[in-house]
């Protein structure tokens, strides 16, 4: 029987850091921690033998964690000295903190770091924006993934406002043939990340809304809000049978297997779909509400790397970061993983129609990270975990959109106290 | 006739004695202190600091199971977790152990043919990963492409199907129920095993006296394993009061829908180690894992003063 789980624990964290400490670097060669085990091939069949074209004698080991594990992980291999040479950066306050440990440093000083804009940068700065300890690497846009097909035998074309996408969704009802929109609620996070986030900056207008937030000059509670969940909350006739407990691969493979017609996304997906979906897809951003003219997407910067304040070779390690400001990085990283969007300013060719698609909005929309990121996720309740929670419940019909509104503003005031 | 063991020792010399203990004893002293009490000393002293930003820890005496305790942000999820976690050791006790005894009984029926397989397979399942049962079951149960529509439906109860564990309402049992169905081996096995220590001579006189099966499991064999079940009780308690595994693998850290699948144990992940956004907080998740080491060992005290004292063995 299952026994003694702290001690388990501690004893994995531990065996983690051990067998960490026991393959530590030695000059010349470089250890990269991440959380992307999905994409260790890339990592070792182009992007380090790309690098390694210029500077054939680093050595650079690619080290992943699993996703779930890879911040405890990582923490426990910070503190314990045995980390990787470069670290992979997850977005705003578990890079902060480590940066406030001492145990990332700055990075400002490399060249080619003017190659970012401030967005691209605001994930990995201090809040006063006076420090940048991370290379931006990709962020990843929320949209909607659509089966062509489906489209065509239905006879409907893509929604730019939410009054077209709730005839098509109606159409694709009566039709029957597939699930108009997949989405499940079982994992949470979808319907807060690519329902509530998703649909939402169009009616918060984006960054601005999003500054607000942070300045409380704008409530979780005000009708721009309300309004993105009462919109969520009107997806549940839409959803498949029992979409309460429709995991996120689920919704993966309900759609990859041709059986629902409009995907609610992240450009992570693309990927996925590419090797598992056998039929045309296409992508539209979230549609507009009724009278908004300027549209808005959740272009979320994502990843970033930066240096082991321990690392024995950091002279390699900068050499490393500084290529991955370079346009031919970014090439490589948005062709090989298309969905994960290259943050420099020099525009890059992506080849995948989709994730061009996708990455074209930026042409044509705002560009905005999602909300709860910043700041606000900082205190107890965690903003971002009561998201999830309330954006689940939202479309589960179990909470309504006012009662979200206030339930997050009330977490939010026992903590936060914006700068007057 | 042998020497008694005490004769023996007393005979030796004191020294030796003493190499004897540390040879035989210390190993599994050492590797206990080390794997055992260590980390929960540890985990004791550290719930009495707490961490600033620059990675600082500080001495704050008791004031992390104040807050744990006090502050409603912190309470209330608690309290959740206690109480789904009290749900979840009750559908243990009630679904799991009877149908346990049922079964061990029904093994150790004499004349029972294919006992062995039938052993086998019910135990199967304990020895699965927990992550592979959490999968089997999410595919049984899904409402797209899970057999357990179908399977009601083909007997005309389509109607009574739901999504069981995405409902605020079901998830937490659903989820019992699984755990239920993975570890009632582990029951069924010690039962069977003490029902096998019962000496045929009972059974035979009883049988003698005119009692058939069911009376003789209920009035003989029954009162005589009393002291297994309430072992087995008090392992059911220890291991659902640090269940997490099966919640984690199947509903993820946040436990959804609204935390009604939260239980102490994802309730302690999520603070020692966060998550999405949330930071781990070492230092209040060693406070949890101290409060739950003393639930643990209050419902330990519990039954020992007042189930233990009282139970009567019977020596063949």
């Amino acid at each position: 029987m299952r026994r003694t789980f702290k001690a388990a624990m501690g004893a994995e964290v531990a065996a983690l850091a051990l067998l960490a400490g026991l393959a530590s670097a030695q000059a010349g060669s470089l250890k990269i921690e991440s959380w992307r085990n999905d994409d260790a091939d890339i990592w070792n069949s182009k992007i380090i033998p790309a690098f390694n074209k210029q500077y054939p004698d680093i050595k650079i080991e690619f080290a992943p964690s699993a996703p779930k594990e890879y911040n405890a992980a990582l923490n426990a291999r910070l503190d314990g000295g045995t980390a990787g040479d470069l670290i992979t950066c997850r977005p705003f306050d578990a890079s902060l903190a480590l940066y406030q440990k001492h145990q990332l440093d700055g990075v400002d000083g490399l060249k080619g770091m003017d190659n970012f804009s401030d967005v691209a940068k605001a994930a990995w700065q201090t809040d006063d924006g006076k420090t940048t300890f991370c290379v931006p690497i990709a962020s990843v846009i929320a949209g909607f993934i659509y089966n062509k097909e489906a489209f065509a035998k239905v006879g409907v074309s893509e929604p730019k406002t939410l009054e077209e996408f709730h005839a098509v969704l109606e159409k694709f009802k009566k039709d029957g043939t597939y699930v108009p929109l997949v989405m499940g609620t079982a994992d949470q996070w979808e319907a807060a990340t690519m329902g509530f986030q998703n649909v939402g900056p169009d009616y918060w207008k984006g960054e601005a809304g999003r500054a607000n937030l942070i300045a409380g000059k704008e409530k979780l509670t005000d009708p721009q809000y309300v309004a993105a969940f009462k919109e969520i909350a009107s997806w549940a006739p839409y959803l498949g049978s029992g979409f309460q407990a429709q995991t996120y691969a689920d919704s993966q493979n309900l759609f990859s297997l041709g059986k629902g017609a409009i995907y609610a996304a992240g450009s992570w997906d693309i990927s996925t779909f590419r090797g598992q979906a056998k039929f045309a897809m296409g992508a539209f951003p979230p549609p507009q509400p009724a009278g908004t003219t300027d549209c808005y997407i959740s272009d979320h910067t994502d990843i970033a790397m930066g240096i082991n304040a321990a690392s024995k070779n950091k002279e390699d390690a900068k050499k490393f970061l500084e290529w991955l400001t370079t346009p031919e990085f970014a090439t490589i990283y948005a062709n090989a993983l298309p969905g994960f969007f290259p943050l420099a300013k020099t525009p890059v060719k992506v080849e995948d129609d989709v994730a061009a698609t996708m990455v074209g909005w930026r042409q044509t929309c705002k560009s905005t990270i999602r909300n709860s990121y910043q700041i606000l996720s900082r205190g107890t309740p965690n903003l971002e975990n009561e998201l999830w929670n309330v954006s689940a419940q939202v479309v589960n019909g179990k909470l309504t959109p006012d009662a979200a509104g206030k339930q997050l503003q009330d977490g939010l005031d026992k903590w936060y106290k914006p700068a007057k | 006739m042998p020497e008694s063991v005490s004769n023996i020792t007393a005979q030796m010399p004191r020294a030796k004695l003493a190499g004897l203990l540390l040879f035989f004893l210390g190993p599994a002293v050492a590797i206990y202190s080390l794997f055992s009490i260590y980390p929960l000393v540890a985990t004791m002293a550290l719930s009495t600091y707490t961490s600033d930003p620059s990675g600082g820890r500080h001495f704050v005496g008791l004031a992390n199971f104040q807050t744990l305790l006090g502050d409603a942000l912190w309470s209330k999820p608690f309290w959740n977790a206690f109480g789904n976690n009290l749900i979840f050791f009750a559908v243990h006790m009630c679904v799991q152990n009877p149908i346990g005894i049922a079964l061990a009984g029904l093994l150790s029926l004499p004349g029972l043919r294919l006992k062995g397989f039938y052993r086998t397979v019910m135990f199967l399942p304990t020895m699965l990963s927990v992550v592979i049962v959490g999968f089997s079951w999410n595919l049984i149960l899904s409402p797209l492409w899970g057999v357990a529509s179908g399977a009601l439906k083909a007997v005309g109860l389509g109607s009574l199907f739901a999504p069981w564990l995405g409902l605020e309402s079901s998830a937490l049992v659903t989820l019992s129920l699984i755990s239920v169905w993975q570890f009632v081996g582990i029951p069924m096995m010690l039962i069977y095993a003490a029902l096998l220590n019962i000496p045929d001579e009972l059974i035979d006189a009883a049988r003698v006296d005119g009692l058939g099966h069911f009376r003789i499991f209920f009035h003989i064999k029954l009162p005589l394993v009393l002291p297994t079940i309430s072992l087995v009780s008090v392992l059911t308690f220890v291991a659902n009061f640090n269940a997490f595994d099966l919640i984690y693998s199947v509903k993820g850290a946040l436990a959804g829908p609204n935390f009604a699948t939260d239980i102490l144990g994802t309730f302690f992940y999520r603070t020692f180690f966060g998550n999405q956004l949330q930071l781990g907080n070492p230092t209040m998740g060693s406070a949890v894992a101290t409060v739950m080491f003393f639930i643990i060992l209050v419902g330990l005290c519990l039954y020992l003063f007042l189930v233990q004292r009282r139970i009567r063995r019977f020596a063949f």
